[in-house]
């Protein structure tokens, strides 16, 4: 259903790369401020990430570790809404095509009214949304609204899915974000999770690529995850960043995020 | 639609890390709800280790002073560690060993469900963490130390606003951490499925005595049973038997803190909207965006910007009535039970007493209402000191 709506999608475009493998850039919206987002997701783009995440911040992050809790405060305190988000994509598409997801939670969707949310997304290029308290169980309820506006609702499958994700997977649109570990997001010094057999059983029924997320940070770390799937997902390493320079961080992100895609290109 | 609906509401909208866990949880639930060998191990459990049957006491003198219905207090508050907490934790510390489990996490707001959490830990020989917000650890200090007594670990919890809904979050992401051997003895009737109808069901154990002991005293069912309702365990206990008792008023009485017309209230029903948090559908307090609200009340306890799904059900259909009591009304009736009946009861269960004071009036003297004394107020004296200007050095 909806295919016409899924043709000009742009988060396949991600994965088209030389060699196929993506890498992918979180940061939340108004943190520290909307103008700040805006130059930064550009910025990040340049030096080379093929699609960006941009976080509608939410009051009570519970996937979060304390690097995007943070920043999730940050940005609610200086005033940073739902709308105010959509207002920073509207600026970024002036500009730019490359592939954009929001990553929330689901009452800001729900508070929002799915339609009205979803026919904002369509209107403004908005590709994808994340939504780490929306199981598989509960999804059709998003799902059939953001579909009939072209929005890909992002499947998650976590270290703990077995059964499931092969279930998850054979449904999945857009991109399937594999959760590295067990936890929150936050940067760790080692992943133990077998990847790849997941990577695998995903692969066996679905040709939607799977990108890798939670705990990277290193550019070995992003040639490691994306060479045993289609890309690296980083989060909390950039927002690290951003809580650091504030203002002044479109330097330094441009710098880390060269160092990841290059990485990322050679998996 | 998933599982565990209360009409529109409930459900699992919990993060995929978990999600297997709730569905072996349900599946262990199913099983050992109807093992007789598990319900004698809780029923001894409850029996000879919690004190139960609580008592369904005649308030005589409460009675004659309101001049209406007679009064009946089911007294929770008799419970060992001082509350109704203790029923769903000792069903689910059971249930949790039987899984194989051998740490239990739990949040807390008062105390009273760490309390629980920690005596039950060590009663099974499980290892226990409780999550407490930062400002609930300075408010209870005692409980604090009591946990650790009973050989707990208490981690405050200094994100967002500090208290019991930044606790369930922590527990949360610590339960993600750390799923294998680990049990969220979760201490409401709310959260994703399964755990609204596992803590119901254990805690419906009050409305059951309630019913038989009633019967007994009065020969028939009470006119209204009265309940305080943060998310709403010992409201869903008091309640549950008497759900299909059309003529039984089931009133739950939410924390409207300085006002439901102000900004410092968690009185969900009366001022909150529908919402998705903490893993269900349900009302919840929120700003326009749908961003959770910081709520407040002078009871730990009721210091929450949500309601179960089963009561924001019972609500939709007009079953059950929620009505909002403020702090000074809370207190004012704090200090009526300690005087009149020589009861000192949770500040929790006090917004429920400050309801039957106003009511009890409407009612025949042939008719009986029941408040459920959810817990003792002997971790409130400070709190209530302080609010009356008096200075005790605790």
């Amino acid at each position: 259903m909806y295919e016409d709506k899924f043709a000009k999608n742009k988060i396949k475009k991600a994965f088209e790369t030389a060699n196929g493998k993506a890498f992918i850039a979180f940061l939340t919206a108004g943190d520290p401020d909307a103008d700040s987002t805006v130059r930064f997701v550009l910025e990040m783009e340049k030096a080379g990430a093929d699609l960006i995440e941009i976080g509608i911040p939410f009051s009570d992050p519970t996937a979060e570790g304390v690097v995007i809790q943070d920043a999730n405060i940050r940005a609610l305190k200086n005033g940073m809404t739902t709308d105010g988000a959509f207002e920073i994509v509207r600026r970024i598409r002036e500009v730019s095509q490359i592939p954009l997801c929001f990553m929330t939670y689901c009452n800001p969707v729900f508070h929002y009214g799915y339609d009205r949310f979803f026919s904002k997304c369509e209107e403004l290029g908005v590709d994808g949304i994340i939504l780490p308290d929306l199981p598989y169980e509960e999804k059709a309820e998003m799902e059939e609204p953001a579909n009939a506006h072209g929005v890909a609702v992002i499947s998650m499958i976590a270290p703990t899915s077995e059964a499931r994700i092969q279930t998850t997977a054979k449904e999945a649109k857009g991109f399937i974000y594999v959760v590295s570990s067990m936890g929150v997001t936050g940067v760790r010094s080692e992943i133990k999770t077998d990847l790849a057999s997941i990577v695998q059983s995903v692969r066996e029924v679905t040709d939607v690529p799977c990108a890798i997320g939670f705990g990277i940070s290193t550019p070995e770390q992003a040639k490691k995850m994306a060479g045993i799937s289609d890309g690296s997902i980083v989060g909390s390493a950039i927002v690290k960043i951003i809580a650091a320079k504030g203002k002044d961080a479109a330097p330094d992100l441009a710098e880390y995020v060269r160092s990841m895609k290059e990485a990322v290109a050679l998996a | 639609m998933s599982k565990g609906r209360y009409g529109i509401h409930g459900g699992q909208y919990i993060s995929e890390t978990l999600m297997n866990e709730l569905i072996r949880l349900e599946e262990a639930y199913e099983h050992y709800k109807n093992d007789p060998e598990f319900n004698a191990e809780l029923t001894k459990l409850f029996n000879e280790y919690a004190g139960r049957p609580s008592l369904l006491y005649y308030a005589e003198k409460m009675t004659k002073d309101l001049g209406g219905a007679k009064i009946y207090l089911k007294r929770e508050d008799l419970n060992h560690t001082g509350s109704h907490k203790i029923n769903n934790v000792l069903g689910q510390a059971l249930l949790a060993k039987k899984m194989g489990k051998t740490r239990l996490i739990a949040e807390t707001g008062a105390g009273q469900h760490g309390v629980a959490t920690a005596t039950a830990a060590a009663l099974l020989g499980m290892e226990c963490e409780i999550f407490m917000g930062k400002e609930d650890t300075d408010r209870q200090a005692l409980n604090v130390y009591r946990m650790e007594l009973l050989g707990a670990k208490v981690h405050p919890v200094t994100s967002g606003t500090m208290t019991l809904k930044d606790a369930v979050n922590e527990t949360m992401r610590e339960w993600t951490n750390r799923v294998h051997d680990t049990h969220y003895c979760l201490g409401s009737v709310m959260g994703p499925h399964p755990f609204p109808m596992i803590v119901r069901d254990f805690q419906s154990v009050i409305s059951k005595e309630m019913k038989e002991q009633i019967l007994k005293a009065e020969g028939k069912l009470p006119a209204a049973v009265i309940a305080c309702v943060g998310g709403g365990s010992n409201a869903m206990g008091a309640f549950y038997n008497f759900i299909e008792d059309k003529d039984v008023q089931l009133i739950g009485c939410e924390a409207a803190g300085k006002g439901v017309d102000t900004a410092l209230t968690a009185a969900t029903i009366a001022t909150g909207s529908l919402g998705i948090f903490h893993g269900m559908k349900s009302y919840f307090c929120q700003d326009e965006y749908g961003q959770i609200a910081p709520v407040y009340s002078i009871s730990a306890g009721l210091d929450y910007p949500g309601i179960g799904p089963e009561h924001a059900y019972l609500h939709d259909i007009g079953r059950a009535q929620y009505v909002p009591i403020t702090d000074d009304e809370a207190v004012d009736a704090f200090e009526y039970l300690a005087r009149t009946e020589g009861i000192i009861c949770a500040i929790e269960s006090a917004h429920a007493v400050a309801h039957a004071l106003k009511i009890a009036k409407n009612f025949g003297k042939d008719e009986s209402i029941i408040i459920n004394i959810s817990g003792r107020g002997d971790k409130d004296v400070a709190a209530i000191a302080r609010y009356r200007g008096v200075d005790i050095h605790d």
